[in-house]
């Protein structure tokens, strides 16, 4: 089982630390991951980006180059660059509350997420990385929800541990968003 | 489970700690500015010395300093800033002093980029600064291996009295893994009977100093270092060879390159065609040696790097000419492709 995840946005809405989450869940599941972040003169509302890779053989390159199993965009400059990074047969998870846009390919799944509404609604908008991660854990089940919570408090401290609730409520959000998808396919 | 998820540029500071260093020297530059930063935090934390220099030259001559009067010091820096630290490092070298420096490579030559290269293996490898000196290069490949490394480099570099250079790049720094801080075995090194902390009155001063005027006096101390660079090469070459047996092709690369090179014969084995490779964990000393496990059936070598090719010189050097070598490399910041290493191995073979 592998997953090679590009994980894009605008600085600020927090696709490093889900890309973070990720691979620590993974590494809990005693899973080889990596965590390579797009790194630049960037600076808050610039682009950020990360590819993370969740295996359970070695990992080679930690560079995505095309072969993208999925990728997770939160914005449209992201969803314009890294579009044609998923290899085919892969999944694009595309946050429609930012993005209104079709995906323009057919040899991919594409998921569309209202993500920044659903976080709003469960009362943070700032959780929209959350909800999209949990549509993404949901589709390809690489790691367990439960990892992702253990996870938590390891990447951002034990003095978040207040936010666990909430980012729970997000990633099952985004989980039923995701699944509510699939079953009108 | 001991593992955790670090940053590679992090890593080498955990490690570092781990065996004891307690000096660090620095001045910052992407792409390894969270060695610094975290040793900024950690190094008081360990009753160490965490002290950001006014330069990278004033930073490699407190490394200087600090390692006469005994202890374990560490620098870091990233291309253009491993440039101006030559001439401390040839110092060091010719004064036999141990000390322990990362290089985070990015694209040259000049300012170049802040995105990951390997473009310093000349500086790295034939002495960027001047005079008759080596020192040893760890190339690691994973953030594991350079932990790894990094807490025998220490080690090692007491051992011979001779800097060690952890040469990584931004992609090693910046990316993130899991790693286990293992405890290494600790080797028996000599007394430090050499360091400049003081007479106390009880015996004679020591001089440590690397100018000698008189040209005898001179040509003894690099026959003395030659004798030594020769025993090193004789017990510290390390390196991981993978499908030799039966390769048509075998690729050479190090570090994070390997790994793009890795995938690419996964992929070339999935389509029929046996690729093999070398990867060199001691730039210097080169593993010579592994070249003689090739067979004389492999129809060519291909080096991969993340340069223009510079390592190409030591796989001719190393292979005598047995095999034809090509080179695949991208450089300015950009990472070689599998696909690219794919391509290469397949033009070698005539366009199988």
């Amino acid at each position: 089982m592998i997953e090679k995840v590009i994980v894009a946005g605008f600085g600020g809405q927090g696709v490093m630390a889900i890309g973070k989450l990720l691979a620590y869940a993974g590494m809990l599941e005693d899973k080889n991951v990596s965590w390579l972040p797009s790194y630049g003169p960037e600076m808050r509302g610039g682009t950020a980006n990360c590819d993370v890779i969740v295996s359970d053989k070695m990992i080679g390159s930690p560079v995505l180059t095309n072969d993208a199993t999925a990728a997770i965009v939160m914005n449209l400059p992201s969803m314009n660059k890294f579009e044609s990074h998923v290899a085919s047969g892969g999944k694009l998870i595309i946050n429609e509350s930012l993005i209104d846009k079709k995906a323009t390919r057919d040899d991919i799944e594409a998921y569309y997420i209202d993500a920044n509404r659903i976080a709003n609604d469960i009362g943070n908008a700032k959780a929209a990385n959350m909800v999209m991660l949990g549509a993404f854990i949901a589709l390809t089940g690489i790691v367990e929800k439960q990892s992702i919570l253990k996870a938590f408090t390891k990447v951002f401290g034990e003095d978040k541990a207040k936010f666990l609730q909430l980012n729970e409520k997000a990633l099952d959000a985004g989980s039923q968003a995701v699944l509510q998808q699939i079953s009108k396919v | 489970m001991n593992k955790v998820l670090m940053k590679g540029n992090e890593a080498v500071c955990e490690a570092a700690i781990r065996a004891g260093c307690r000096y660090f020297f620095g001045y910052p530059i992407t792409p390894q500015n969270e060695i610094p930063e975290y040793m900024s935090k950690v190094m008081p934390e360990n009753g160490g010395v965490f002290l950001q220099a006014e330069s990278e030259v004033a930073a490699i001559n407190m490394v200087y300093g600090a390692v006469g009067a005994g202890g374990r010091v560490m620098t870091s820096s990233s291309s253009p800033g491993m440039s101006l630290k030559q001439e401390g490092i040839s110092y060091i070298a010719g004064a036999e002093l141990p000390c322990v420096i990362v290089n985070m490579m990015r694209g040259g030559p000049g300012l170049g980029s802040i995105q990951p290269g390997q473009a310093d293996y000349f500086q790295s490898t034939r002495g960027g600064g001047n005079g008759d000196y080596r020192h040893i290069v760890y190339a690691p490949a994973s953030i594991q291996e350079m932990v790894d490394l990094t807490m025998e480099a220490f080690d090692i570099a007491d051992l011979y009295r001779i800097p060690v250079l952890v040469l990584g790049d931004g992609m090693i720094g910046q990316m993130m893994e899991a790693v286990e801080f293992k405890s290494i075995k600790p080797i028996e090194l000599p007394d430090k009977d050499w360091i400049t902390d003081g007479t106390k009155e009880i015996r004679q001063p020591r001089i440590i100093n690397s100018l000698y005027l008189d040209p005898d006096e001179l040509y003894a101390h690099n026959l003395r270092l030659e004798k030594k660079h020769a025993l090193i090469e004789s017990r510290e070459v390390r390196f991981e060879t993978q499908g030799l047996e039966n390769a048509e092709v075998v690729c050479v690369a190090y570090g994070t390159t390997s790994r793009v090179v890795k995938n690419a014969i996964e992929e070339l084995e999935a389509e029929g065609i046996k690729v093999g490779i070398i990867r060199p964990i001691t730039l210097w000393p080169f593993p010579d040696k592994a070249f003689d496990e090739i067979s004389d059936t492999t129809k060519a070598l291909l080096t991969v790097e993340m340069s223009m090719g510079q390592m190409i010189d030591d796989v001719k050097i190393a292979s005598k000419g047995r095999w034809p070598v090509h080179f695949y490399g991208k450089s300015g910041g950009l990472v070689p492709t599998p696909t690219g290493v794919k391509e290469s191995v397949k033009k070698i073979m005539g366009g199988k």
